[in-house]
């Protein structure tokens, strides 16, 4: 069983169908990354995967269940284009905020034990208004990995990292995958997801176009995918 | 029931801090209603009888009218960071959410009007402590009419380009009764008359408001939330 499945997916806007039909499954073990010029569907196909939005026609499971039951959302990561981060509180506060709703018991142990791993300790009282784009984004990382998720659905995660925020977030994506865990993952950064994909889906204004394990002549050439499919 | 209520509780607590801090709606909310007791008063400088006729009224348009600037912010301070995805992607309920922020709004919205009474108070020339249990009974309930509604259609209205203006016209009208019912026992609770007789069958349709909007809001909200 695939720990993502995503079966005829249709999602309009008003007569705009941004999904047609749209099918993959994303097995436990592996990571999927999802490519696609802007506005070939990619957030609206998380986003629905994710629970956040109802897909018009079509079906998705998230580890067999349905990506609104409680019991599935408790195992899933969301790491969306925002950081979903309240500026007004602390890091520790966010994480222990977050740690408290997915029902973690031990939630400032957890949220201590992510700011360190995300080097973020120094300034766990700071507010995150006052937090670099970067100390932003590194803490968004760890909100979403906080509650050891079974699976993970990035958009654009390594928009505004540093290199030394990539190298984390590549390492706990790696981490996860090994853990028999699933990463479903949107980018423009062809050569960062490659490097990580065991898997790679194509959307091409809202249809999937290419559904596949990453070649090797995926890795050498990142654009070569595109070009195959007129995306170039 | 348990975990419900700590997630409700752990979301409240996040909005109150964060109000707390920023006090934008808090500040806004407070000037906006002193302003309007004040301004009646200058305005049509009542006696005592107008006052008798006048206070329940007035006092719940100040409140109706301050409240919509904390039940405006309620929502929207989640669309900064798109914190709103990261609530209904974590594994809480709708409801749970829901009366979080419902007991957040709850509790800046009686602040507001634990300030604006005393206030009235001095500016009217009124002893409105007469009565004061039944009289908290009363705003207690009101408040939390007001909260429900309020809080579900700030759901509701948070991807609106004109929320400011909607909420208010899309809350109003709902909570007709809750106001009616709120103004009638107010006036004679704050000029001290006790809460008995004609006053029980509003005390009661006040608390029937509350329960009948407070179970419909819980059962819609997850339908509001996830499109």
């Amino acid at each position: 069983m695939n720990a993502v499945e995503a079966a005829g997916v249709w999602k309009f806007y008003g007569d705009f169908p941004a999904l047609r039909e749209v099918s993959f499954g994303a097995a436990a073990g592996g990571c999927l990354a999802l490519l696609g010029r802007n506005g070939a569907g990619k957030t609206t196909l998380l986003r629905i995967l994710a629970g956040l939005a109802r897909a018009g026609r079509g079906q998705v499971r998230l580890l067999g269940g349905d990506p609104r039951d409680r019991e599935t959302r408790a195992r899933v990561g969301v790491l969306g284009h925002g950081i979903s981060l309240y500026d007004e509180l602390s890091a520790r506060e966010n994480l222990e905020l977050f740690a408290r709703l997915y029902g973690l018991n031990d939630a400032p142990r957890r949220a201590a034990a992510w700011l360190e791993r995300t080097g973020l300790e120094r300034v766990a009282d700071a507010r995150v208004r006052e937090f670099s784009r970067g100390m932003r984004q590194r803490l968004a990382v760890a909100r979403a990995f906080l509650h050891e998720p079974r699976v993970l659905l990035l958009d654009e995660p390594f928009t505004s990292l540093d290199d030394r925020a990539v190298e984390l977030l590549q390492g706990l994506l790696a981490e996860a995958v090994a853990a028999g865990g699933a990463v479903v993952l949107s980018t423009h950064q062809l050569r960062e997801a490659l490097e990580l994909a065991t898997h790679v889906v194509l959307l091409v204004r809202g249809r999937l176009a290419h559904t596949g394990e990453r070649t090797a002549a995926m890795l050498e050439d990142p654009g070569w995918l595109y070009r195959q499919y007129g995306e170039g | 029931m348990m975990r419900f209520l700590r997630q409700s509780l752990a979301v409240a607590a996040k909005d109150l801090r964060a109000e707390l801090r920023t006090k934008e709606a808090l500040n806004s909310s407070v000037a906006f209603a002193l302003v309007i007791l004040l301004l009646f008063s200058f305005a049509f400088e009542p006696t005592e009888d107008q006052t008798r006729q006048i206070a329940g009224g007035l006092l719940w348009l100040a409140f109706a009218f301050a409240g919509a600037l904390i039940l405006n912010r309620s929502f929207a301070r989640e669309l900064a960071n798109d914190c709103l995805d990261a609530l209904v992607a974590a594994p809480l309920s709708g409801a749970a959410l829901f009366l979080g922020k419902a007991l957040a709004n709850f509790v800046l919205l009686l602040a507001v009007e634990l300030i604006a009474l005393p206030v009235f108070g001095v500016f009217y020339g009124v002893n409105w402590t007469r009565q004061l249990g039944p009289l908290m009974l009363v705003v207690v309930l009101g408040t939390w009419g007001m909260t429900v509604v309020g809080t579900l259609f700030s759901a509701l209205t948070v991807n609106l380009r004109m929320r400011e203006l909607m909420l208010p016209m899309l809350v109003y009208p709902v909570m007709v009764p809750a106001l009616l019912a709120a103004i009638q026992l107010t006036s004679p609770l704050v000029m001290g008359q006790p809460l008995d007789g004609e006053l029980m069958v509003w005390l009661r349709l006040l608390a029937a408001f509350d329960i009948i909007f407070t179970a419909l809001t819980l059962a819609l909200v997850e339908t509001v939330l996830v499109r």
